[in-house]
């Protein structure tokens, strides 16, 4: 039981490049489940590995339950990780792989053999398997393997490097459950980094997003989703990402589509105060509502389809629209989508458009 | 039209067949050439001395292993001195180059190239230039005509080569095994035996195998340093060498039991000699 601090934590891999992890700070506190989320090369993997312990630590601390860690070697900091690949010792049986850590801190054979088969109950790990060796096992068994062997040492903190990325969509999607539920009831802080938002999002109490090293914003699933800071945890969090276009300020909002989009006033008066001419726009495509056409309705954009993507239960239609530029995606009720070709009317909500700074990627809020 | 294309790719087929025949051809030619000697020389063991050098070569005539039994008669010893310098420089080899190999991959020391660029570049001296220390070394410290004397030899002979392919092996391990192990709270040492070494077992294997073939075959350094204390089986092959008269026979004989050890243990190992071998190029 503890909880994890980063400090102004930098980690720079060659001088005179940009640092991997750039003075992160940030507090995960104790049994909560932090997400490390960014696209590759933002630094999460360094940051959840300057936590092992397996990269040093250049500027800065990393605290484990209010222990400074940051010169402590990996061992000593009670800490367990799962790796992508599962790291799994080939030429030992599962028992054995799970149980190495604990014959290292010399606990007796019985008490190991123990804890090696609660462990196993609890990932529904059939103990037939238990004297197999990892070739011989499936992935997904694989995986839970990995996860055995950090949770037999009932560490402070689970580290985990993108577990699910080796697994086929429909096991990761039964794992990716699988693990937050068993966390919940383990109740052990778990720092978890993935590339993929969806995980995030389903998987976090709290999600950090990073970009180059930096942490953009670090909230829970659903303040990111409607309170993104700036235009990248925006374009990053949700699926299919927000619509972004830069437009140009008109009266009362920005033009889009054909028609003046308004923008709620608090929007438009720190437009105004910045003296932006043109503002970047974005829309989630779930907010972009079908109207019939021609209903009276203001704000809306008129655009003629360019493609359909079936997903089952809704549709995303690909518009270009009337003015031109990018085409945006709308996401809309499978059951009858208009045909490529056809000509629609979307309609958005005010509160549902946000408005970023076209420089600086930086949200214009009330 | 079809005719014709049909007759191209006729032509394109036979093409093929005969490439793949000639290589093939090639190969068993080689084969044949590189086996014939030790055919020869497995056939004439088998000969009366009277028979072993005719010209024509005899092909019919009643095998004896009366050669054989010469040899073995006298061979003995020399066995035995082959046999412990062998097994004993091939452990110590082993038990010294681990560790060394050890500290140049997983976790190199400060300038690991210059220590690999050592070990290999004692290879490169001839080993003439050496042996007139060698000698007066080994006679300082009188271990002169002794095996302990052909198993250091042998160990510093083979340990180059060695720690250059037990760190190549240990390169193969994949990083993450190393990390994960450290987290795991095992120290360097637990690192090495318990993580590092199961993984790398077939190339050990082919390393001591590989140790185990040139220590056996070693002439020069037994040859200048032993007499008959130590005196090893390729001593007593040149022993045989006849000074006059034919004794064919009873050189191939001698040559075939110096010979067969190898070929066993080349033999059984096969499979984990290609695997060891080959290791790093399969993933």
């Amino acid at each position: 039981m503890a909880n994890v601090k980063y400090m102004g934590a930098t980690r720079v891999y060659a001088k005179g490049m940009p640092p991997a992890v750039d003075a992160l700070d940030l507090v995960v506190s104790d049994g909560e489940f932090m997400v490390l989320v960014g696209p590759s090369g933002s630094g999460k993997t360094t940051a959840l590995r300057m936590l092992a312990g397996l990269e040093p630590i250049d500027r800065g601390h990393v605290e484990i339950g209010d222990r400074d860690v940051t010169s402590v070697p990996p061992k000593d900091r009670d800490i367990a990780m799962v790796f992508q690949n599962y790291a799994l010792y080939p030429q030992k049986s599962v028992a054995e792989n799970m149980g190495f850590a604990l014959k290292m801190q010399g606990v007796p054979k019985a008490d190991r053999d123990r804890r090696v088969a609660e462990a196993a109950r609890l990932l529904d790990l059939d103990t037939k398997l238990l004297s197999r060796k990892p070739k011989q096992l499936s992935g997904g068994q694989r995986q839970r393997v990995a996860m055995g062997r950090a949770i037999v040492r009932e560490p402070k903190v689970f580290l985990m490097d993108e577990p699910l990325s080796n697994l086929d969509a429909k096991l990761r999607v039964q794992t990716r459950s699988q693990i937050a539920e068993l966390q919940r009831r383990l109740g052990i802080t778990t720092v978890y980094v993935t590339h993929d938002q969806v995980e995030a999002m389903t998987m976090g109490h709290r999600v950090a997003v990073l970009r180059d090293g930096q942490l953009q914003q670090c909230a829970s699933p659903r303040e990111l989703y409607e309170n993104p800071v700036n235009q990248f945890v925006a374009g990053f969090i949700g699926s299919p990402a927000m619509n972004l276009q830069t437009v140009q300020v008109a009266d009362g909002g920005v033009r889009l589509g054909g028609s003046v989009l308004p923008l709620p006033g608090a929007v438009r008066a720190a437009a105004a105060k910045a003296d932006l001419k043109e503002l970047t726009v974005g829309i989630r495509p779930e907010h972009m509502h079908l109207v019939a056409t021609g209903a009276d309705v203001t704000a809306e954009l008129r655009g003629e389809v360019m493609l359909v993507e079936e997903l089952g239960a809704d549709a995303l239609l690909h518009v270009r629209l009337s003015e031109g530029g990018t085409p945006v995606v709308a996401r809309t009720e499978g059951r009858r989508p208009p045909a490529q070709g056809e000509a629609v009317t979307l309609h958005v909500q005010t509160q549902d458009i946000f408005a970023f700074d076209p420089s600086t990627g930086a949200r214009l809020a009330d | 039209m079809s005719a014709v294309t049909a007759r191209r790719a006729d032509v394109g087929r036979s093409r093929a067949w005969m490439g793949t025949m000639g290589w093939g051809v090639l190969a068993w030619v080689l084969a044949i050439a590189f086996f014939l000697p030790v055919l020869w020389m497995a056939i004439t063991a088998f000969k009366p001395e009277s028979a072993a050098e005719t010209w024509p070569p005899k092909f019919v005539f009643s095998p004896t292993l009366a050669e054989f039994r010469l040899v073995l008669s006298g061979a003995g010893p020399y066995l035995t001195h082959s046999l412990v310098a062998t097994v004993g420089s091939t452990i110590l080899v082993l038990i010294l180059g681990v560790p060394a190999a050890y500290a140049l991959s997983a976790h190199p020391i400060r300038r690991w190239r210059d220590g690999l660029f050592f070990f290999i570049s004692t290879k490169m001296l001839p080993i003439v230039a050496a042996i007139g220390p060698l000698y007066v070394l080994a006679l300082r410290t009188h271990l002169l005509d002794s095996t302990t004397l052909l198993i250091i030899l042998y160990t510093a002979m083979n340990l180059p080569l060695a720690i250059w392919m037990i760190r190549s092996f240990m390169l193969e391990v994949p990083g993450e095994l190393l990390e994960a192990a450290r987290l795991d709270g095992a120290g360097r040492f637990r690192e090495m035996t318990s993580v590092i070494l199961p993984v790398i077992s077939p190339g050990l294997v082919s390393t001591a195998l590989i140790c185990v073939i040139f220590a056996w075959n070693e002439l020069f350094l037994a040859l200048n340093l032993t007499v008959t204390s130590a005196a090893t089986l390729p001593m007593y092959l040149i022993s045989s060498v006849p000074q006059e008269g034919l004794y064919i026979a009873h050189l191939s004989a001698a040559a075939l039991v110096a010979s067969v050890p190898v070929i066993i243990v080349g033999w059984i190992a096969q499979r984990s000699l290609v695997r060891g071998l080959s290791m790093g190029a399969i993933k």
